[in-house]
């Protein structure tokens, strides 16, 4: 397809601008002003509204075809969300920071407030901050919390590294590495979880943070939570708990109730707001009350009239992570999620999505490696290892499920699985849909047994075949020349 | 089994999948929760329908106010052609996921090269990244982005830059042995003499805005030089309306621009989400944060595009990784990708015109009254007043009328009760500015 600037002809209009009710101001200076206009796009309305179109036709999407996508949680997102957020366009964020301003935003701040009650609710915690605005983000503002919970105990210096457990996902270290610890990486037991004896070897009085994700990555939930939460604590260490799979256990167990100090929640995978095709998500992080005094500033309070009205002014701050309050129209979309499916709603949400992971995994273990066997929680990891002795790797059964109308699951992720295969179908498949999938995993398994050339030449039915990313990145063409 | 809730499944077909998987109830899939950690409580209202939560999301929207506003900071009430909304409201774009697996996902990826492309042009760099979060944690990564170019530590930041990016910047490095200094604004622009004071090959960044919190424009070139000539790197933040009409961060000789993408196709929304740019030069791209598409062919020779140097990335490198980005803010670059071609290349020029004919007016009118000074500065659509009372009061008060004056500067700076920044957007008609005018004055003489 062509790009847009491709498109473009040298005086074409695209939209009428208002006419001006002012005069025309004195010309700038010459040093402040650029040569030549920007060399933007020159189309008309039809143009662009058929090339924009034509563009979205090239994507799959969960609105087009099923994302059973590990980790990601690509379930449905009502458009009464969309319609929702849409009511809250006009609203300035600065007009809450004038002075008396917060009188005239109570109803955005206290929609902010209610929100960070609910997921402080589902998560056992005892505040929440909704500033952080991606779930990386959230993992850096809870690492900084956590670094300036131990500044403020005078263990600044003391404190130097943060735990993972090599099932992590890649955000977690490479948060806590920009928050300015060292990684110590704690390797899986045979038994899919963080191992507990290597764990206990790693862990010490320099340590400030252990991060985990429960259930991992491998879909399970660690038994031994509480155990390494205590354990953790014997040191002053802090739990650090990443949202990215509460979807599986909503109402049915807190993090803050095994030991979890810190959560951030992705309001765009549980919550059920769009992912955007790369963003905007929101990371809101809740935290137990030894770590309020650090939360970001503004900090959404209630007085005692029951009013909203920013804290601005409170001196152990880690400060602010992001311009304004967060993703506002991400949170309107996650708490009209909230009150629409409810307390019981919720944990049917958990319920299905769990039963639906473990249908998939049931019927698939004939066909696919199953490296850990057990009762999964919302996904569930195979390997293609059966399949790589046909010279099928994980990527090409990826590239055959394209063909046949799928999102591909995750694939090389964790990375601790050969030839991994992440699927995590969430609540909002039918069984017929899941019947369907599991179909074409099954013919996926064969036809690598009986043609695997056919898995290799894969995707044939997309506009374009397999991209050569080796050239993309010795290149480095990521800006139109034309 | 209560209403859908989006859970699909009748009663039958639970049953079905709960004998293959040859258990008797859901319940027994969370057997590996030990029971003593199981929730105890969990207190959530009882769920709504879908109409029943839109009219309570209406009723929640009508208790803000709406404002006739004269106040920015970082965000701007700009026009929004109608097909931002329908085509970004395309559900293939909307609902699709990071494009990991390219060949179902070009789409996006075409976009956001396109995006890139934009970005680019706009700011007369080489190279962009697909966007990051908003424009205060896009200050932050550039400075990140020095520190990791250099080898440096100390980042230079004048104190005109949006106190909000100053505080996230500290925020980002604080547990970090990074020294950041700022210098006081001089009259509301840069105090030059102080920066040069200040530098020497520690530094591994020198930090603007244009224009800045005050409004004020500047033409950074030959301190780009001097802050080149002992090897820091130029960071500018600007503001992407204005680079209609003002010199480029290319043509000043920045390394690093940045800024915040609502003002292109991003509706105010209380704040977010938004999106942050940020471009540099094409030598440092292996140190940007974030993703980036670059175009390639596929196995027939065909044009196409990919996520590229993923090596970068913390899904590969983990813990030494350049940043710890995972989802950007991939819809609202597309919404300015899609503003940006609509309004198009003159387009863009006379918006940013119209910005600067409505500001000129307003600041020509309050210079008229009684109790206001304007600050002696170029300016672009903003613009900072004195008044003969505290403005804090004066704000207050217009508040109660409806009208955003501006941002008060007592929270932000010493020494400035008086102060406050006024905005003026294309969107504001020369009666809103009269009706500005009118009750300021009233505010003034009371």
């Amino acid at each position: 397809m062509q790009l847009i600037y491709e498109q473009s002809i040298p005086g074409r209009r695209g939209i009428k601008l208002p006419a001006s009710d002012v005069p025309v101001a004195g010309s700038l200076p010459d040093t402040l002003l650029r040569k030549n206009p920007a060399d933007l796009a020159e189309v008309s309305e039809l143009d662009l509204v058929r090339h924009f179109t034509n563009l979205s036709r090239r994507n799959f999407s969960v609105d087009t075809n099923f994302y059973p996508l590990g980790s990601c949680t690509m379930k449905y997102n009502a458009k009464v969300l969309e319609n929702s957020a849409a009511l809250f366009a006009p609203f300035h964020p600065m007009t809450a920071l004038l002075p008396g301003g917060e009188e005239f935003c109570q109803g955005t701040l206290g929609m902010l407030y209610d929100l960070g009650q609910m997921l402080a609710d589902i998560t056992g915690m005892d505040e929440v901050t909704t500033q952080p605005l991606a779930g990386a983000h959230g993992e850096m503002t809870g690492i900084l919390l956590i670094a300036a919970y131990h500044a403020a105990k005078g263990n600044k210096a003391k404190k130097k590294y943060v735990v993972v457990p090599d099932s992590s996902h890649g955000t977690n270290p490479a948060s806590a590495a920009i928050a300015g610890y060292e990684i110590i990486t704690v390797p899986t037991a045979p038994y899919g979880d963080m191992d507990l004896e290597l764990f206990k070897q790693a862990m010490n009085d320099e340590v400030a943070a252990v991060m985990m994700t429960c259930p991992n990555t491998l879909g399970l939930f660690n038994p031994h939570i509480k155990e390494i939460s205590d354990i953790a604590h014997s040191h002053d260490a802090l739990m650090y708990y990443d949202g990215a799979n509460l979807n599986a256990i909503m109402g049915k167990v807190k993090p803050g109730d095994v030991g979890f100090d810190v959560v951030h929640v992705n309001l765009h995978k549980t919550f059920g707001t769009p992912h955007g095709g790369g963003g905007p998500g929101a990371g809101p992080v809740g935290v137990k009350a030894a770590l309020i005094p650090f939360l970001p500033q503004p900090r959404i309070i209630m007085d005692d009239e029951g009013k909203l009205v920013l804290e601005n002014s409170n001196p152990s701050t880690i400060g602010r992570t992001a311009g304004f309050f967060g993703n506002f129209g991400v949170m309107v979309k996650a708490y009209a999620y909230i009150i629409m499916l409810g307390r019981e709603g919720l944990i049917q949400v958990s319920e299905q999505a769990v039963l639906n992971a473990n249908y998939i995994k049931e019927k698939l273990k004939p066909y696919y490696e199953l490296p850990y066997d057990m009762t999964c929680m919302h996904e569930c990891v195979f390997s293609a290892s059966r399949q790589l002795k046909h010279g099928v790797h994980a990527i090409d059964i990826a590239k055959y499920l394209i063909d046949q109308g799928y999102h591909p699951p995750t694939v090389y992720f964790p990375m601790i699985v050969k030839e991994a295969i992440m699927i995590e179908p969430t609540e909002t498949e039918s069984k017929a849909t899941l019947d369907k999938f599991i179909e074409v995993m099954i013919e996926a398994a064969r036809t690598a047994e009986e043609n695997p050339q056919a898995l290799l030449d894969a995707p044939l039915t997309m506009p374009i075949s397999r991209l050569d990313e080796t050239k993309a990145a010795r290149e480095q063409n990521v800006c139109c020349q034309w | 089994m209560n209403d859908s809730n989006y859970c699909p499944h009748t009663p039958q077909e639970i049953q079905e999948m709960l004998s293959v998987i040859a258990i008797n109830s859901v319940e027994e899939l969370f057997a590996p929760i030990p029971s003593e950690l199981r929730a105890k409580t969990f207190n959530l209202p009882p769920g709504l329908s879908e109409f029943e939560t839109y009219d309570k999301m209406k009723a929640i929207a009508g208790e803000n106010s709406d404002m006739l506003n004269f106040i920015g900071g970082g965000f701007y009430d700009h026009i929004i052609p109608a097909v931002v909304d329908h085509l970004s409201g395309r559900a293939e774009f909307y609902t699709a996921y990071t494009p990991y697996q390219p060949e179902c996902s070009q789409g996006t990826l075409q976009a956001l090269f396109e995006y890139q492309t934009a970005i680019c042009r706009l700011t007369g760099l080489d190279v962009s990244n697909a966007s990051l979060y908003d424009g205060a944690t896009a200050c932050a990564e550039a400075a990140m982005m020095a520190l990791r170019i250099t080898g440096r530590n100390r980042i230079i930041v004048d104190g005109c830059v949006n106190p909000f990016s100053r505080q996230v910047l500290k925020t980002y490095l604080f547990n970090l042995d990074v020294e950041i200094i700022e210098i006081p604004p001089l009259d509301g622009v840069l105090h030059r003499e102080a920066l040069e004071r200040l530098l020497d090959d520690g530094v591994a960044a020198v930090m603007v805005q244009n224009p800045n919190f005050f409004g004020s424009i500047e033409d950074f070139s030959s301190l780009a030089e001097q802050i080149h000539s002992v090897g820091a790197l130029v960071v500018a933040s600007v503001y992407p309306i204005s680079l209609g009409i003002l010199k480029t961060p290319g043509e000043m000789g920045v390394d690093i621009a940045v800024g915040d993408g609502q003002s292109l196709g991003n509706p105010l929304s209380f704040g977010g989400p938004s999106f942050g740019f940020i471009a540099a030069k094409k030598t440092f791209i292996r140190n940007m944060p974030g993703r980036i598409i670059g175009e390639t062919v596929d196995k027939n020779g065909k044009r196409g595009y990919v996520l590229t140097l993923q090596a970068r990335e913390q899904h590969i490198k983990r813990h030494k990784a350049t940043s710890n980005i995972c989802s950007n803010q991939g819809l609202c670059a597309l919404r300015g990708l899609i503003f940006l071609s609509s309004v198009g290349k003159e387009g863009l020029v006379e918006i940013a015109r119209l910005n600067r004919d409505k500001a000129e007016y307003a600041k020509a009118r309050l210079a008229e009254l009684e109790g206001v000074r304007v600050l002696q500065a170029t300016t672009f659509n903003e613009f900072t007043l004195f008044l003969a009372k505290p403005a804090e009061m004066i704000v207050a008060a217009l508040l109660k009328q409806g009208i955003a004056a501006g941002v008060p500067l007592s929270n932000y700076y010493d020494d400035s009760e008086n102060a406050m920044v006024v905005t003026v957007t294309e969107k504001r008609s020369r009666k809103d500015i009269d009706v500005l005018v009118k009750e300021l004055e009233v505010a003034l003489c009371s």
